[in-house]
Parts: structure tokens; sequence; C-alpha cells
């Protein structure tokens, strides 16, 4: 059995009687360990079927499994404590609380699911010494650059040991040398063992990734485009085995 | 996410925004300040009250009073006896209820005067000894009348402070206190000699104001000295308490009234008050009833007096006091609404502009429930510390209302009427935060992590 496996999931919005399927009937499988980039035009349905996954948004149609449970008919508690537990989300735009120091940051996840503030700290300063960043964690996300404050957002994505990693165009926002310092760090986390899906628009991101799945028009494409897909999997970008 | 991380998340929320949380708690402080306010100055009407009441008698008793009779007697109203010695005598071996007789024969009008100074009594009465204790009078100085001065109709009287005051000179002008024990003064033309001396009564303001007008002597003042009349003391009652002269019973009949002094020179025997005391309030009805009974067979029958007590004053007072807390407590209660409003459109700020931080903590795996308590504990402390803030307030509060408060009752907090502010501050921190709280917890996390 995989990790995730989605059966015919749609999702369906209503703007003013039209009908807009953002996910159309989605089949697809992602087993524990693999490394996906999903890509695909603007408007296709990356970031709802992203969402979905993420449990952050619930499917019109269809059924979920993520880990044995399923998720397209669990309640807002439930989806809280997957979230929490089961999950790690990385964001374009890094999301971290401008109030809260890079370290109380990392942490927030295991507030949530109650451990206490002595393993809190040990386990968030393992976390950002995974990302490199050990010796920032007394500043304020706003006195980091976007490639370190995407590193605190990996560091808390990972804090929980999440079955899965979601990352929603992590590099986006990001110039492509420091891109390219992120996708590393993903692919090194890919070597542990972790599981990971990331969107891109960057043929050359998804060139670096084993699997690729493309969408259009809210379905998975048969055929990977390869120019997408980055010209059937050379890079620009040095990954660092 | 446990409470504690909460309260902490919550007061530095309120640091952030020290500016307008401190507008925001403004209005619990003045709900609070002036809640405690009101029930001060509530307390301390009640406790005025009370201690005028007192200076008039106390709870227990009851005056008789001559009364017109009732219409279906009117053709025997020329043979109503009136209240005379007979009564005192017939109350004293048949009303069992009854603790005390004092039967009073006043006269009027009354002038007690000394060389060139003069002054009207509130009373001059012939009392018996009963007077003493029906009254509440506290006799400090010299003794009070014996049977042999009732005997002999001793031409003694025993005075108040406030007679004194006037013919021998103010402790507080002249700076010694005179005590005129065994000094002559005239009753309406006779000489009596003073044999006693109450004590000065005094509400416990005005004796304290005093106490300390004496440890820190004013300037001399200038200008003509003025007379204190009746209005100016400060309470009536006890001014008028003051301003008594008694003299045994048999010297004013004996030496006024059986001559006719003041009556148009007819004897007069009647009494001017009977005043009695029962045994036990709780059985007030009861015994007045029993007196009444004994009068009538006295009175033939005749029902020309009736009785007047204190009940109806306490009545008056516990209204007067109920009302004073029931405006209070309205002008409070919209001052803390008020302010549980203010403390709700700021939430509701808050949340509006934490939307995108309310989705990432649902993002990351805040409950529901978890959001939601965040929010109600951000209100909560915010109420707490408007609260703390009011209790404080208050303090300053009660003190200037003491000194622009009409009456002379100072108002008198009460921990009680704190703790009781505190918890409603409370409450109302609680209750204006559920609605913010429960707005910001069903937030959906993506459109809240869309939100610019
Ligand atoms: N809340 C919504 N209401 C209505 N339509 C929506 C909503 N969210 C998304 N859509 C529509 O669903 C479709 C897919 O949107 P989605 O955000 O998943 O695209 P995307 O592939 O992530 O695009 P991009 O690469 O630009 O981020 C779009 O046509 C979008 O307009
Ligand atoms: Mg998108």
């Amino acid at each position: 059995m995989a990790l995730v496996e989605l059966r015919n999931v749609s999702k369906i919005y209503h703007l003013g009687g039209e009908e807009i399927r953002a996910l159309d009937d989605v089949t697809l499988d992602i087993d524990a360990g693999e490394f996906i980039s999903i890509i695909g035009p603007s408007g296709s349905g990356k970031s709802t079927l992203m969402h979905i996954l993420g449990c952050l948004d619930s499917p019109s149609k269809g059924t979920i499994t993520l880990d044995g449970t399923m998720i397209h008919n669990a309640s807002a508690r439930q989806l809280a404590s997957i979230r929490n537990q089961k999950i790690g989300f990385v964001f374009q735009f890094f999301n971290l609380l401008p109030k809260l120091n890079v370290l109380q940051n990392v942490e927030l996840p295991m507030i949530y699911s109650g451990i206490s503030g002595k393993e809190r700290k040990e386990r968030a300063m393992a976390a950002l010494k995974l990302v490199d960043l050990e010796n920032r964690s007394k500043h304020r996300p706003m006195q980091l650059s976007g490639g370190q404050q995407q590193r605190v957002a990996i560091a808390r994505a990972l804090v929980n040991s999440p079955k899965i990693v979601f990352a929603d165009e992590p590099t986006g926002n990001l110039d492509s040398h420091t891109g390219e310092a992120i996708l590393n760090l993903f692919y090194k986390l890919s070597k542990e063992g972790r599981t990971i899906a990331l969107v891109t628009h960057d043929p050359e991101i998804a060139a670096v990734t084993p699997r690729r799945i493309e969408i259009r028009d809210g379905k998975i494409a048969k055929n990977v485009d390869n120019k997408l897909a980055g010209l059937g999997g050379t890079s620009k970008f040095v990954i660092k085995e | 996410m446990n409470l504690f991380n909460s309260i902490l998340v919550g007061f530095k929320e309120i640091w952030a925004h020290k500016f307008r949380s401190l507008l925001t708690m403004l209005g619990i402080i003045l709900g609070v300040s002036s809640l405690i306010g009101m029930s001060a100055i509530t307390k301390g009407m009640e406790n005025g009250m009370k201690e005028s009441l007192m200076a008039m008698g106390g709870v227990d008793k009851a005056i008789t009073e001559e009364q017109d009779v009732p219409a279906y007697q009117q053709d025997l109203a020329d043979s109503a006896p009136g209240r005379t010695m007979r009564d005192v005598y017939a109350l004293k071996n048949s009303a069992s209820l009854l603790r005390l007789i004092s039967p009073q024969m006043a006269l009027l009008p009354a002038m007690a005067s000394r060389a060139d100074k003069r002054i009207r009594p509130s009373e001059l009465v012939g009392v018996w000894p009963a007077a003493l204790e029906m009254d509440l009078h506290v006799l400090e100085h010299g003794r009070f009348f014996t049977d042999l001065d009732e005997e002999y109709a001793n031409p003694v009287c025993v005075i108040g402070t406030a007679i004194r005051d006037e013919l021998f000179g103010d402790p507080d002008e002249i700076g010694t206190e005179i005590i005129p024990l065994g000094q002559t003064i005239n009753l309406n033309g006779q000489a009596f000699r003073i044999i006693g001396m109450f004590q000065r009564y005094e509400s416990d303001v005005d004796k304290k104001a005093r106490e300390y007008a004496r440890l820190h002597p004013a300037k001399e003042k200038t200008g003509p000295k003025r007379s204190k009349g009746w209005g100016s003391g400060r309470n009536w009652a006890f001014r008028r308490k003051n301003l008594t002269i008694y003299v045994p019973l048999n010297t004013m009949w004996i030496r006024f009234r059986s001559s006719g002094t003041g009556t148009n020179g007819i004897p007069n025997p009647k009494l001017s008050d009977i005043d009695i005391k029962v045994k036990d309030v709780e059985n007030f009805p009861e015994a007045l009833q029993q007196a009444k009974n004994v009068m009538m067979i006295t009175h033939n029958g005749i029902e020309d007096f009736g009785f007047q007590t204190q009940q109806g004053s306490v009545e008056n007072i516990n209204a007067a006091i109920r009302n004073a807390r029931m405006s209070g407590g309205i002008i409070s209660a919209i001052s803390l609404l008020v302010g549980g409003i203010g403390i709700m459109n700021i939430m509701l700020a808050s949340i509006t502009e934490r939307i995108r931080e309310i989705g990432i903590r649902k993002a990351i795996g805040a409950s529901t429930l978890a959001i939601f308590l965040q929010i109600l504990v951000e209100s909560v402390v915010i109420a707490l510390i408007g609260g703390v803030a009011g209790v404080a307030t208050s303090f300053g509060l009660v003190k200037l209302l003491g000194q622009l408060s009409p009456t002379d009752n100072t108002p008198i907090v009460t921990v009680a009427s704190m703790i009781f502010a505190f918890l409603c501050s409370a409450a109302i921190g609680l209750v204006a935060g559920i609605f913010p709280a429960l707005k910001a917890a069903k937030l959906n996390p993506i459109q809240a992590l869309r939100y610019e």
C-alpha cells in the first residue's frame, strides 16, 4: 500500500453558476521515500492538489488515504492533528510568524502537539542544525534572507518528523542561486529517506527529481512534457551528492 | 498548547500593542472602579443612615402619639382622656411584652438661659430614668435623677453638650472643656441645678474630623463669631440630641404643668410622650398590639392614640439603599458593558490583523479549539489587567467621591465589592472574547493563508 493514495479526486468550485474543476478525477499514488515534482502551467491545479494532499482543504469528490488513514471525510480536528503529526508543509512565501524568533517558529508545531518545553527546544535546535541555521535561533525572520527564511520553514516542516513533506513552489520566491541551495537541501533530505513532493514551475528543478507529474487543466497528464520536465533529466542545477 | 503558554502569548500580544490595549482597558477600568465606587458610596450611606437611626432611639422603640379619634367615635371625642400617667402605670403592670416604658412631659415653648446667653433646647422634658435607655443617652458627667429628685420634684436637670456649648462655651472655641456640674441655669424662668451632662453625640465622620482639627489646629479664625443655628450641624439628628434638657418628671409636673405654665393657666396632666421599647424585636407587632389593648382600657375604649415606630424609617432606609444600589449597579453595568464592547471590538480588529498568522498556525496543526482558546485567553487577559487597574483606580476614585459626596457618609470600600468587580471584569473578558474567538477559530486555513 502506498503512503498516499488518491482515487478519483475532484475539486470543484462554483463561481456564479459556473463550475470550475480545479482538480478533475485525479488518481495518484505516492510511495514512502519518493521524491516527486509536480509541474504544470499556471492555474492547472497544482496548489489545489497540494492543499488537498496537505489536509488544508478537502476534496469535492474521491477518496484519499494517507498512511492508512482516510482523510477525505475526516473531521476538522482529525485533520488538524494529521497536519501536525504526519505532514510538513513548505510555502512559497515562507509563512513564518514575524513576532516569534527563529527557534520559536520552529517550536510552534510541537506546541500544538503538547511536547514539553525542554524537548521542544532540543528538537527545534536539531532541526535548525539540519538546515544549518542553529546559530540564528534567536533572530527574527525579518532579519534573515529569503533563502534562510525558507530553510527555517523547512526546519519547521521537519520538526515533528512527518511522513511526508509538501512544498508549494519553495523556490518560487528566491533567486536561482538560493533556489539551488534549497533544492540541494531537499535532495539531501530525500536521500536520508524522507518523502517529499514539491510543486515547481522550473523545469530545471523538475529535472532533479526522480519522479515527475504534470498537471493540465486539473488532470494528470499521460505523458510528461519533456520540455517542461527539464529536457529529460538534465539540469543546470548542480546537485551535491 | 497549554494554558500558561496561551496566557504568555496573550500578554505578549497586549504588550505589542500597548497604547491600543490601554485604550481598550479604559472601559473596563472605568467600569470596575465605578462599580467599586458605587458600592462604597452605598455602603457609606447605609452606615450613615444606621447611625442616624440609632441616634433616634433604635428599632425596638415605639412612640405613642396623640391622634384624632376615628370617625365612628366622633361623638366621644370630648371625653378622650389623652395620654396620662394612668396609661404608664397600666402598661407597666399589664403589658408584659414591653421592656421599657418612658413617659415624657414636655414644656413648650422652652428656653434655657444663663446670664445674657440663651438657647432654645430641642426639648425640655420631664422624664423617668428610663428615658436614658429609651433614647440611647449616655451620661458622661455627673449623675441622673434619683427617686428623691422625683419625690421632691427637685429643680435639677441633665443637659446635652450643645446646651453647655451655648451657655458656657464650646470647647472647640475656648480651648478647654467646661463641665458645668452644680451650676445653675434658668429654664423658663426657674432656676435649675445641672447635675449631669450627656456625652457628645456625633457621627463617626464628624468625630474624626473634630479630633483631626484638635490635633492640627487651624489658623485663628477672623471675623465675627457665628452662632451655631439649627442648620449648622452637619447631621440634625445628632445636633437635636445634643440640645436635650431632661428634668425629673415630677419636677416638670409640679413646677410647670400643674401651675399651668405654658398651658394657658390650666393644669394639664397630659403626657407629651409615652415611649416604649419591646422585649424582643421579633415580636414587635404583637407587643404593640398588647400595648394598644392595655391603653384601650385606660382610655375607655376611645382610640385617641396611635403608635409611631422606626420600622417605617428602617424600611425607608432600606429602600433608599436599594435604590442607590440599583442605580449605581446600572451605571456600573453600563460602563462595564461598554468596556466589554470595546474589548470585543479590539479583539475583532486584532484577529483581522492576524488572519494570516491564524492560517499559518492552523496549517501547522493548531486545532480549532487551540485558536479559540488563544483568542479567548487574550481577551480575558486584557479584561483582567483592566480589572486589576480598575481596582487600583477605585481607591483614588473613592477618595475623590468622599470629598465630593454631599452627605457626610464617607464611602467605604469593601473587599467583597472588589472581588465581585474583579470577577465581573473576568466574566466580561470571557463573554466579549467568545465571538471574536469563534470567528478566528472558524477561519478556513487556505483562505486565511491567502489573505493579504
Ligand atoms: N477558492 C477558489 N475559488 C474558485 N476558484 C479557485 C479557488 N482556488 C483555486 N481556484 C481555481 O482553481 C484553479 C487551479 O488553481 P491553483 O491555485 O491550484 O493553480 P496552480 O496550478 O497552483 O497555479 P499557479 O502555478 O499559478 O500557482 C484555477 O483556475 C483557480 O482559479
Ligand atoms: Mg499555485
